[in-house]
């Protein structure tokens, strides 16, 4: 919770900058984005690759555990597509690349700004954050009301590290090792899904 | 694409030899933040200084939460069909 509001303040004091022309050179002519996206992948790499988890989950995956992945992904462009009803200007491509972030908001953010445009890229960048929020802040609920899985799947990509400990809490820790495969799945796939759709539209 | 890909599988190999090293998995974790401040704020800088962008953040902001509760509800209302169809039975 607190990471994702620190997060959301480097934004803020980033667009301020951006806004006031403090910075005295340009960042985009470095392609400091695109460069800092490589490095971020490499860690996450990193990070999935020295879980000591992973290997005994790859023991104990069965066809149920690896549905909920599916689940969430076809889940979510359902969703979207009802929401592009009520949204005018944006294509519907654009609104499933936005949905395909899964959370996963520096990602898909950062993607979808240099494919599609700025402008897409801060509502990807909001829409995602607010998915992990909400995630954050209601897994009770989903839990109480929808089922176990529920908050994994509206968890997305971050079930695997932000919002882990939560949905461990309330779904209990059976689901954990549930939600950490379906985040890592996840996260693999956004970058795929997210700029598929993207370059349909560009 | 497929570097981003490229460049994650590597990082998982890395990983996997690095999984002992709990002082160096510790500070990957504390780089991965640091490197999520500056993404976000390189972001930040790229939509602060498109003044079109800026005045229309409220209908921007205003369209994700749109998208966001679609994704959200759209994956909640499928895993609850899934955990009362799949997964409750086997209990």
């Amino acid at each position: 919770m607190l990471g994702s509001l620190i997060i959301l303040l480097f934004f803020i004091i980033g667009t301020l900058v951006g806004y006031y022309d403090i910075l005295p050179f340009d960042l985009q002519n470095y392609d400091a984005d695109k460069y800092t996206l490589y490095l971020l992948m490499f860690l996450v790499g990193i990070s999935i690759g020295s879980n000591k988890q992973s290997l005994s989950i790859i023991k104990k995956i069965n066809w149920k555990m690896v549905i909920i992945p599916l689940i969430t992904i076809v889940g979510t462009f359902l969703g979207v597509t009802v929401s592009a009803l009520f949204i005018s200007g944006i294509s519907i491509y654009d609104i499933w690349a936005i949905g395909a972030g899964h959370g996963y908001y520096s990602l898909s953010s950062i993607y979808i700004s240099s494919i599609r445009g700025e402008a897409l890229g801060a509502i990807a960048l909001l829409s995602n954050i607010i998915r992990e929020l909400f995630t954050l802040v209601f897994t009770p609920v989903l839990v109480r009301y929808f089922g176990k899985i529920a908050p994994i799947s509206s968890g997305g990509a971050t079930s695997m590290d932000t919002t882990l400990p939560i949905i461990s809490k309330y779904s209990g820790s059976d689901y954990a090792l549930i939600s950490v495969f379906h985040g890592t799945v996840l996260t693999v796939l956004v970058p795929i899904i997210v700029t598929f759709f993207a370059n349909l539209n560009s | 694409m497929f570097t981003v890909v490229i460049i994650m599988a590597l990082g998982i190999i890395v990983g996997y030899f690095l999984r002992n090293k709990s002082k160096t998995k510790s500070f990957i974790e504390k780089l991965t933040m640091v490197v999520i401040f500056a993404l976000l704020f390189v972001l930040g800088v790229a939509i602060g200084s498109d003044k079109n962008i800026v005045s229309s953040l409220q209908t921007l902001g205003l369209q994700a939460l749109i998208i966001s509760l679609g994704a959200i509800f759209g994956s909640v209302l499928l895993a609850w069909w899934a955990y009362v169809a799949i997964f409750k039975k086997r209990k």
